[in-house]
């Protein structure tokens, strides 16, 4: 055989041999592909579910019953004086005129037992509806007026889901029944969701207290991590010897970061409460303690940015005869900031989501007044949300999945604001 | 392939396998220079890369720096600006000297010696700023402006002197990264001739440039020789050819010949240089 004839067989044979693999390349391709696919198919599927469940469960808590009764200003009751001074009118037995628009309601009831179960088809919350009414324009009393007032959670719960989800029994079904036919029930908005603090009544119950207690502890947690975090990661990736020293002192802020966040907790009370002797409850503790768990975070993220500067632009600023701080400063840290906000914000995300450490130092107390300060005691969203899943009310276990889709809520604008910045100041080279 | 050998045979003296004790050709100059180098040594780690070079660098001449790669042109250039301090394991030893002053004494402050040695790197480096701001850096941070007025004049000037002006003078704010690869290199020239340093390095300057990009670069840099010394690293022969005065060959990290350059590419004293100027390797 000639070589030329030798190497067209070879070259037939190797043809032969390519086509074979394609064809279990492809299809192992193929199989990856899907694998893939499917993947991510369940995760979003999972996605789906909780978002849906948590939706579904949580959005009744944005209405909130009203009971429509036509309520007698009595003089006698709110200002037996009349001299319309405000104290008077501020302190008066506001809940007798609710009382006694039920008993008018009503007249068939005279028992005892059967007028306490009655008076509880109202919230206590309408005390203070009146109140304000009558404090903002004193000349209402003496008039009749037909008012829509907070209905109690048990109401509220079979107006918006039936029967079956209401602990309203006997009588109280009729008594509801007969308001609904008269249409005097109805649903609106419930901004006491967002306006008031947490409250042992779930239809006054809101997460004001929460988000502002939330708000300071992130507000310190950044003030705080940001520029220590940037500080640290600076100093390590561009200025710090390479040594021993620094190896060790690396290894341990990777320790750190995975640090079961409720250690950070402990010592957080140890440290902040019983030795420096700071308030309980405080926002600042939280943020202190957040902070810890946050560092470590931002800076490794900080020094993967500032690793990932090309090495060109800081020749570039070097050999113009720029120190090494104006190099840092000028060049490096514009084109590393992107990365490092992201890694901020991720890490001020979970530190938004983060319960236990904050369980630790007492931000878990049954907290009514919104707090003022950083040293007032406080609550934060996901340990109101921890709070609320703990009470039997079928009332609390929809403004729990309220409270979870509100925090979600803010977890995904903190994700779209890395993304914006991280869009905004990128920059090409 | 016969000929070739037997040219080789003709025109080397010595040995294309031994290095040659000293450095042939004319390594020092009697006056007029710029920079002295002498026994330099340079080290990463425990590896030699640099192997006893003495060299002058004449005042408002271009030497060309050629060798195949990985011999240390690039290593020994960034020795002249101390661009190595940047590499931890770099240790350097001998001494270079920058209109006679040691460039490596401790009181030497190294953001001056590079503001009188500027370089001009192999990619195209720009800030990812404006044009402006590119060639302003370097006037702003080592305060060589009292004004806005000032600044513009340096910056105006700086990017004619590189060739520049003309292209860029309706886009000084678009971002420098933003231009062609050969216009991104003369930016970086005229970042580097706003601070007007005695010594510009170019380290292959035009190796990420196409050849219309390279032949301006080039010219540029020939007139950019009557204000400035310039030492380059180039792989191409013609090019040192076409833009120096002196060319030195470098080999395993040994400064094997220096010549002026038409005397070094058509009479190399070593087999070793005429066998790279032949292209039998690179
Ligand atoms: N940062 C470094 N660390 C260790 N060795 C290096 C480093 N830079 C260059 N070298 C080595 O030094 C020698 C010379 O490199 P270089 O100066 O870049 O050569 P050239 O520019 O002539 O191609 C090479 O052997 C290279 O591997
Ligand atoms: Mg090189």
């Amino acid at each position: 055989m000639s070589d030329r004839i030798k190497a067209t067989v070879k070259r037939r044979q190797v043809r032969e041999a390519i086509e074979q693999s394609l064809i279990r390349r492809r299809k192992r391709n193929r199989r990856f592909r899907m694998l893939g696919l499917g993947a991510v198919i369940l995760g979003m599927l999972f996605l789906g579910i909780m978002f849906s469940s948590i939706i579904s469960k949580g959005y009744s808590a944005f209405a909130l019953t009203d009971i429509q009764l036509e309520i007698y200003f009595d003089p006698e009751v709110i200002d037996p004086q009349g001299g319309r001074n405000p104290d008077v009118l501020a302190s008066a037995a506001y809940g007798k005129l609710v009382k006694a628009a039920l008993r008018k309601e009503y007249p068939e009831v005279k028992k005892r037992k059967e007028k306490r179960k009655l008076y509880r088809l109202v919230s206590t919350g309408a005390i203070q509806q009146l109140r304000d009414l009558v404090l903002s324009d004193p000349a209402i009393i003496g008039s009749r007026k037909k008012l829509w007032l907070i209905a109690d959670d048990d109401v509220d719960q079979y107006y918006k889901h039936g029967e079956n989800q209401s602990r309203l029994k006997g009588q109280q079904l009729a008594w509801v029944a007969q308001l609904r036919a008269k249409d005097a029930l109805k649903t609106s908005f419930n901004t006491n969701f967002f306006t008031a603090g947490d409250s042992r009544e779930p239809e006054l119950a809101g997460i004001r207290g929460a988000v502002v207690g939330s708000f300071f502890v992130i507000m310190i947690t950044l003030g705080l991590s940001l520029p220590l975090g940037v500080a640290a990661a600076i100093y390590l990736e561009e200025f710090s010897p390479r040594n021993h020293w620094t190896d060790f002192v690396e290894i341990n802020i990777n320790n750190l970061a995975a640090v079961p966040s409720i250690v950070f907790g402990l010592l957080g009370l140890a440290v902040y409460i019983n030795f420096f002797e700071l308030p309980r409850s405080a926002p600042l503790v939280g943020g202190l303690v957040l902070t810890l768990m946050t560092l470590p975070t931002i800076i490794i993220a900080s020094r993967a940015a500032l690793k990932s500067v090309p090495p060109s632009i800081r020749e570039a600023a070097l050999g113009m005869g720029a120190s090494k701080m104006q190099m840092v400063f000028h060049h490096v840290l514009p084109l590393a900031m992107p990365g490092m906000l992201t890694g901020t914000i991720i890490g001020l995300a979970q530190a938004l989501g983060e319960t236990a450490p904050l369980l630790m130092i007492g931000m878990v107390a049954f907290i009514v007044d919104i707090p003022g300060s950083i040293l007032d005691p406080a609550t934060v969203l996901p340990v109101q949300i921890y709070l609320w899943a703990d009470s039997p009310e079928r009332a609390f276990t929809e403004r729990t999945s309220a409270a979870i889709l509100v925090l979600l809520a803010f977890l995904v604008l903190m994700n779209l604001v890395a993304i914006w910045l991280r869009r905004k100041f990128e920059k090409r080279w | 392939m016969f000929a070739v050998e037997i040219k080789t045979e003709q025109a080397s003296p010595t040995q294309i396998d031994t290095l040659p004790e000293r450095t042939l050709g004319k390594p020092l100059l009697d006056k007029k220079v710029s920079m002295h180098c002498r026994e330099v040594d340079v080290f990463y780690g425990d590896k030699q890369a640099i192997f006893d070079v003495s060299l002058d660098i004449g005042k408002n001449e271009v030497l060309a720096m050629i060798g195949p790669s990985g011999c240390g042109k690039s290593t020994f250039l960034r020795c002249l600006n101390r661009m190595n301090d940047t590499i931890n394991s770099c240790k350097i030893t001998g001494s270079i000297r920058l209109d006679g002053e040691d460039i490596y004494d401790p009181k030497v402050d190294i953001e001056l010696l590079r503001a009188r040695v500027g370089m001009v790197f192999q990619k195209p480096n720009p800030f990812p700023k404006s044009v402006y701001e590119n060639v302003a850096y370097g006037p702003r941070i080592h305060g060589l402006t009292r004004d806005k007025i000032e600044l513009d004049e340096i910056v105006k000037n700086s990017l004619m002197r590189a060739g520049l002006w003309k292209e860029v003078k309706d886009r000084l704010d678009d971002v420098g990264t933003g231009l062609s690869g050969g216009q991104q290199q003369r930016l970086c020239i005229a970042r580097a001739i706003a601070i007007n340093p005695e010594v510009i390095l170019m380290d292959e300057p035009c190796s990420a440039l196409d050849p219309i990009a390279t032949a301006i670069v080039e010219e540029l840099i020939d007139e950019l020789r009557q204000r400035y010394t310039i030492v380059i690293v180039t792989h191409s022969m013609q090019q040192a050819a076409r833009v120096s005065q002196r060319t030195a060959y470098f080999h395993l990290g040994k400064l094997v010949e220096v010549d002026k350059t038409d005397r070094l590419f058509t009479n190399p004293s070593h087999g070793l240089t005429e066998a790279y100027i032949t292209g039998r390797f690179g």
